[in-house]
């Protein structure tokens, strides 16, 4: 493309072209002023990950080949870690939905005292880190914590029955407990812009309370709810620090899995290949996402 | 099934604060079966605290209210059975306009048939019948307030509330709509309503009685013609249509502006005493007449139809609505106006504070 338009572009609007070309070299600007961040982005994000993938396909024994990616596709602790991935992010999504729904309704339409406090403590909430939370969890559910400690203060017993913590299972407690603020907070936004005179209407239809929430407050706040849950799922699928300090051995997901490989096993190619289809997941749920709530607002 | 909730409305004492601030100051109000009751008042008098007080949306902090011999003071808004309709339409944005008018009946848990053929209903009776598949989204203001009066009326509520439901519509949408919520009115004859609004026009033109309110208080009730005829006190003169309002001493058969003598009814008002005297603007002429005010014209508007004069008389300013006229006077100049002795009515002085 060049400075000057050819001359058949530019005769049909010559009354408003006062300048000739310039309409052309306006177009540029944009251009320009893309350039750094561009370059930046490329330089310290793009070129790296580019890395990554070149990496996942150099085996270690030299050359360039799909062996890495055969080898970990076929390997039971890379199935297993894949699978361990999806059903705690899913379930971990689907719980930081239902309970964040149910919280972010009580804080926004039951009047109590203090609900402000409560919706700005859950902003704060959003800064901490994840493994915060778990070391929490650790000193109330661990197996020297304050529920065991109190079980067998009382029973005499060795040990206390509280033992979910290294299971799946306390992982999944954690990233609910960590990433509900996350469903909460586009969900508040969401009822504070709710008009509360449809909320009255339906109260002097004869609507009672679950009736308003199911056919009013919840399809308005459908959008919120995609948006909170899905940055939930896609934030669980590369949740590393909450799997890692609850100290669970048999639960190993995608994330832990490349830092096994990368740290413990010096195995570079393989863990690129887990994070290739780490970021593979991640990148297509996005996608997903994107098509989905495009057509919901259509 | 539902609640057959006839009989009207009554305010029993009804008082309503919100932190202490009295927003509605014991209100003793009530509302025949049938009748069209409008709520008259600026904003902040406390005509919309009145009137959620009968929708339930809040709670008086003293006084009962009652719909029919039923007091509802302490039963939630779904168990009322009142339908309502408010200035911003709120209807549901996701639902289609039927889904919007068959939400109260399922609610109520009414058979599938019967919600068919009841939205059909509601939404023939407000001439929305053919947009029962549309979305709220798609529809002008003027439509979506008739489907909220469908969705109001699907329900066949005894009572129907009504919260300045034309105020977000241009003014000419208002005055058709005006006609029609008169026949709807004319074809439920038993539906009690509660029309609040600022308009004094949509109140005299609706209403079989106006409630005039001011800061949280009722000043005056009865019909649009007594009201506009022989209004209770200044506030009630100067909200309910326009209104001259003159502070006069009382003489023995008449009042005194100033030096000028005014032959008026004085009634039982004891001769000497302050007072206010309210004359409507067009009932005051020009030119020679009995009760001659003579003064210097201050404006002039023309409104098409009529003139509209003000006139300073004595330091006051006296509005005189006339017919058109060929040559009017120009500023300046001396004036005369009249009005009958019938045409006046003395009010008690409590007022020279809120006439300005």
């Amino acid at each position: 493309m060049t400075g000057e338009p050819a001359p058949g572009a530019v005769a049909p609007r010559r009354s408003e072209d006062r300048q000739p070309g310039g309409r052309a070299r306006g177009a540029w600007r944009p251009c320009l002023w893309a350039l750094p961040p561009v370059a930046l982005l490329a330089l310290f994000f793009l070129h790296p990950l580019a890395l990554v993938v070149q990496q996942s396909f150099r085996p270690d024994t030299g050359g360039t080949s799909l062996r890495p990616y055969a080898d970990v596709l076929a390997s039971t602790a890379f199935r297993e870690a894949l699978w361990t991935t999806v059903w705690l992010a899913l379930a971990a999504t689907a719980g930081c939905l239902v309970l964040g729904f149910l919280l972010a309704l009580v804080i926004a339409f039951v009047p109590f005292p203090g609900a402000r406090a409560v919706a700005r403590f859950v902003d704060v909430f959003l800064s901490f880190p994840s493994f915060l939370v778990t070391l929490a969890l650790l000193f109330v559910y661990g197996s020297v914590g304050m529920a065991n400690g109190a079980w067998t203060g009382v029973t005499g017993a060795a040990e206390g029955p509280f033992r979910f913590l290294t299971t799946p299972w306390g992982v999944l407690l954690a990233e609910i407990t960590y990433f509900t603020p996350f469903v909460m907070r586009p969900l508040l936004a969401a009822f504070s812009q709710l008009d509360t005179a449809q909320i009255e209407a339906a109260g002097s239809l004869g609507a009672r309370a679950p009736r308003i929430v199911r056919r009013i407050v919840l399809p308005e706040a459908l959008p919120a709810l995609a948006a909170g849950g899905s940055l939930v799922l896609v934030l669980c699928l590369n949740e590393f620090g909450i799997v890692l300090f609850t100290g669970a051995k048999g639960v190993t997901t995608l994330p832990t899995l490349v830092y096994g490989k990368a740290i413990l096993e010096s195995d570079y190619p393989g863990a690129c290949v887990v994070a290739v289809v780490n970021v593979l997941i991640s990148v297509g749920l996005y996608g997903l996402y994107r098509v989905v709530s495009r057509r919901a607002r259509a | 099934m539902a609640h057959p909730t006839t009989g009207g409305i009554r305010f029993d004492h009804v008082t309503v604060a919100y932190d202490g601030n009295v927003v509605l100051d014991a209100l003793d109000l009530t509302v025949a079966p049938g009748e069209v009751m409008a709520l008259l008042g600026p904003s902040g008098s406390g005509k919309t605290t009145a009137l959620r007080a009968v929708a339930g949306f809040v709670r008086p902090a003293s006084g009962r209210v009652f719909l029919g011999d039923r007091d509802v003071t302490g039963l939630p808004p779904h168990r009322r059975g009142i339908g309502m309709v408010v200035q911003q339409y709120a209807l549901f944005p996701h639902m289609r306009v039927e889904e919007n008018v068959a939400f109260g009946l399922r609610a109520r848990r009414v058979p599938r048939a019967e919600v068919r053929t009841r939205v059909a209903e509601a939404l023939e009776m407000t001439g929305m019948g053919a947009y029962a598949r549309r979305h709220p989204r798609e529809l002008s203001g003027g439509q979506q307030q008739r489907v909220a009066i469908a969705r109001a009326l699907a329900i066949r509520p005894g009572v129907l509330l009504l919260d300045e439901p034309l105020s977000a519509l241009d003014a000419r949408l208002r005055s058709g709509m005006l006609a029609e919520l008169a026949r709807l009115h004319r074809e439920l004859p038993d539906v009690t309503i509660l029309y609040v609004t600022h308009d004094q026009v949509e109140a005299l033109t609706l209403a079989d009685r106006i409630a005039v309110m001011d800061k949280a208080r009722l000043r005056a009730c009865g019909t649009p013609r007594e009201l506009y005829r022989a209004p209770a006190n200044a506030f009630t003169a100067s909200f309910v249509g326009n209104a001259n309002l003159l502070p006069v001493t009382v003489g023995r058969d008449g009042a005194l502006l100033g030096e000028t003598e005014l032959k008026v009814d004085t009634g039982s008002a004891v001769p000497g005493a302050s007072a206010t005297l309210c004359v409507r603007p067009h009932l005051v002429g020009l030119g020679d007449g009995p009760n001659r005010l003579t003064g210097t014209l201050a404006e002039l508007q023309w409104r098409g139809a009529t003139h509209r004069l003000y006139v300073d008389v004595a330091g006051h300013r006296v509005m005189a609505d006339v017919r058109e006229l060929k040559a009017p006077p120009g500023h300046g100049e001396p004036v005369s106006l009249h009005f009958a002795p019938g045409d006046a009515v003395l009010l008690p002085a409590e007022v020279s504070a809120d006439d300005r």
